[in-house]
């Protein structure tokens, strides 16, 4: 049955900072980037950041995984009047795109008008997400988990990568095809940390941190701020651009799945994958789409991995034939023609938290406003879906469907 | 790619902490016996320990010895030592226990080269002691 909220609401306004290297962002402060950001947001869609009067976070309201955004400091910072609507996903990056369903609630229940999503990340030495796992303090839980040595997400992720070859076959080389393919999608983008071509040599040459994972398997480490804007869409209407409809929103997850891989309990078939199964089937379920109509896809990219799992996950390929999906060249963009590759839906046009930026998934929403605007740097022809994902981690993980209006 | 030995991560580095839902089982630990919490109605195993039964919501506890060997589920191979980044080959493993259906310990592999590690490979706990006199179980290859 279709969502009762479908086509209510949609993003109106996008805005982020410059990006920066892992710790380059300072002296700015996380306070700072998010208000450029929200400001920029602000001035895209038309509207003045005082009539915000919303705010629909993610990752438990964090700000990285350390520092952590508050509402009424930052009503200080940018002097909104009021607010009516304050909340948040918990857990983590997981939770990104679910944040617009969020943002749906609050406008849907009239608590608000306009609602901004945000992240700031800024990794100073002492707050590198690379090692956040291994540097927070023992605790019960996590004293089954910290001991083994898997300090980093890159090494958890390494662990249900293995176990997917091992179950399915699958190859490094697709790992790397990931990589590559995404990396093919910045060489025009001004903002892009990563811009050169990435070779298959190279990509094999690139040191292995977690056996089987390279260190180009493993996403940037970036600073900067990403905002965007949720409205209604009466209200849309009067915005600069056109609305990008929010057409199907979803977040949560199945036991099965749980704590993830900070858990390491997951039963096959749940283990190998993304933990996407359950919100993918919650978006087609409220859409009535499927992975075929998606005309471009945003998968959350941390671990190239994960993106081979997702696109099994959301149903681009069979379980288990991720491999072969990826290698035959599906997640390409052909700037020629403006459309996939060997009837694939490209991936990551604006090449992900691998190779562009890493704003803790943000850039992908950010990519799947301007798809459906049809003012991508990379623009699919005509695209009508774009299919946006969050960070296959401890749930709630989430998913987006954007619609052009 | 060729590794070499598998060793476990350094004990002394190592430090836990426990809450009354986790603490049997570092317990017995300290006398070098493996255990898993068990529902003490449905009998439903559980790793890490919780309060309450995740079948049926009992809330009574067991904790039977078990016989200290399992099967590599997964594995990850590293070559830093996590503490100082300084060269170190372990092997982070998800073990199956035996005994204890359904149930997983995260844990360092030793007793072979790392490149021999692999997934079904069946492996028996080794203790290795750790910081504020806990013991921490590891596995080596059986």
């Amino acid at each position: 049955m279709a969502w009762a909220n479908q086509d209510k609401c949609a993003i109106v306004g996008i805005g982020a900072t410059d990006y920066y290297v892992r710790g380059k962002s300072w002296p700015r402060t996380i306070n700072d980037m998010a208000a450029e950001a929200i400001m920029n947001a602000c001035a895209d869609a038309g509207i003045s950041h005082k009539q915000i009067d919303g705010f629909s976070y993610y990752s438990t309201a964090g700000a990285g995984y350390l520092d952590k955004f508050d509402t009424a400091s930052l009503m200080e910072t940018l002097g909104m009047p009021h607010i009516s609507w304050s909340a948040t996903l918990t857990s983590g990056g997981g939770g990104c795109p679910g944040a617009i369903g969020l943002a749906t609630a609050g406008l849907m229940n009239e608590d608000c008008t306009y609602t901004v999503t945000l992240m700031a990340l800024q990794q100073l030495p002492q707050h590198r997400l690379g090692v956040v796992f291994g540097s927070a303090a023992p605790n019960p839980e996590n004293s089954f988990l910290q001991p083994s040595g898997l300090v980093g997400p890159g090494h958890l992720m390494s662990v249900l990568a293995r176990r997917h070859m091992h179950l399915y076959g699958t190859t490094q080389d697709a790992f790397g095809e990931v990589v590559m393919a995404t990396r093919a999608n910045t060489h025009n983008r001004p903002k892009a940390v990563r811009k050169e071509p990435l070779t298959k040599e190279q990509y094999d040459a690139s040191v292995m941190l977690a056996d089987p994972l390279r260190r180009l398997d493993f996403c940037l480490e970036t600073d900067g701020a990403v905002a965007v804007i949720t409205t209604t869409m009466d209200r849309a209407k009067d915005c600069r651009h056109k609305p990008a409809v929010v057409h199907a929103a979803a977040h949560g997850g199945q036991r099965e799945w749980g704590r993830a891989f900070a858990w390491m309990g997951m039963p096959d078939p749940h283990f190998a994958s993304s933990g996407h199964k359950f919100t993918a089937d919650r978006v087609w379920a409220q859409s009535g789409l499927s992975a075929k109509d998606m005309d471009v896809a945003l998968i959350y990219d941390h671990f190239s991995p994960m993106v081979l799992m997702q696109l099994e996950d959301y149903g681009f390929c069979e379980k288990g034939e991720g491999n072969d999906y990826v290698l035959s060249g599906k997640l390409r963009y052909d700037p020629a023609t403006g459309k996939g590759v060997n009837g694939g839906t490209p991936v990551n046009t604006h090449g992900g938290n691998l190779n562009e930026a890493y704003i803790i998934g943000m850039t992908h929403i950010v990519e799947g406003v301007e798809q459906v605007r049809g003012t991508a740097i990379n623009q699919v022809k005509d695209a009508e879906f774009a299919l946006v994902s969050g960070g296959p981690a401890s749930l709630p993980v989430s998913s987006l469907i954007l619609r052009k209006d | 790619m060729t590794y070499g030995p598998a060793r476990a991560l350094p004990g002394d580095q190592i430090r836990i902490t426990t809450n009354p839902d986790t603490e049997p089982f570092w317990q017995a630990a300290k006398e070098r016996k493996l255990t898993a919490c068990k529902c003490g109605d449905c009998g439903h195993f559980r790793m890490p320990p919780t309060a309450v039964c995740p079948e049926c919501g009992s809330r009574a506890k067991e904790w039977p010895t078990l016989p200290g060997t399992g099967t590599v589920f997964s594995y990850a191979i590293c070559n830093k030592n996590p503490k100082n980044g300084e060269d170190y080959v372990y092997v982070p493993v998800v073990v199956d226990l035996d005994g204890a259906p359904g149930t997983r310990l995260n844990a360092n592999v030793s007793g072979c080269d790392a490149e021999d590690v692999h997934i079904g490979m069946k492996v028996t706990v080794d203790w290795t002691p750790i910081q504020d006199d806990w013991v921490l179980p590891n596995f080596k290859k059986a």
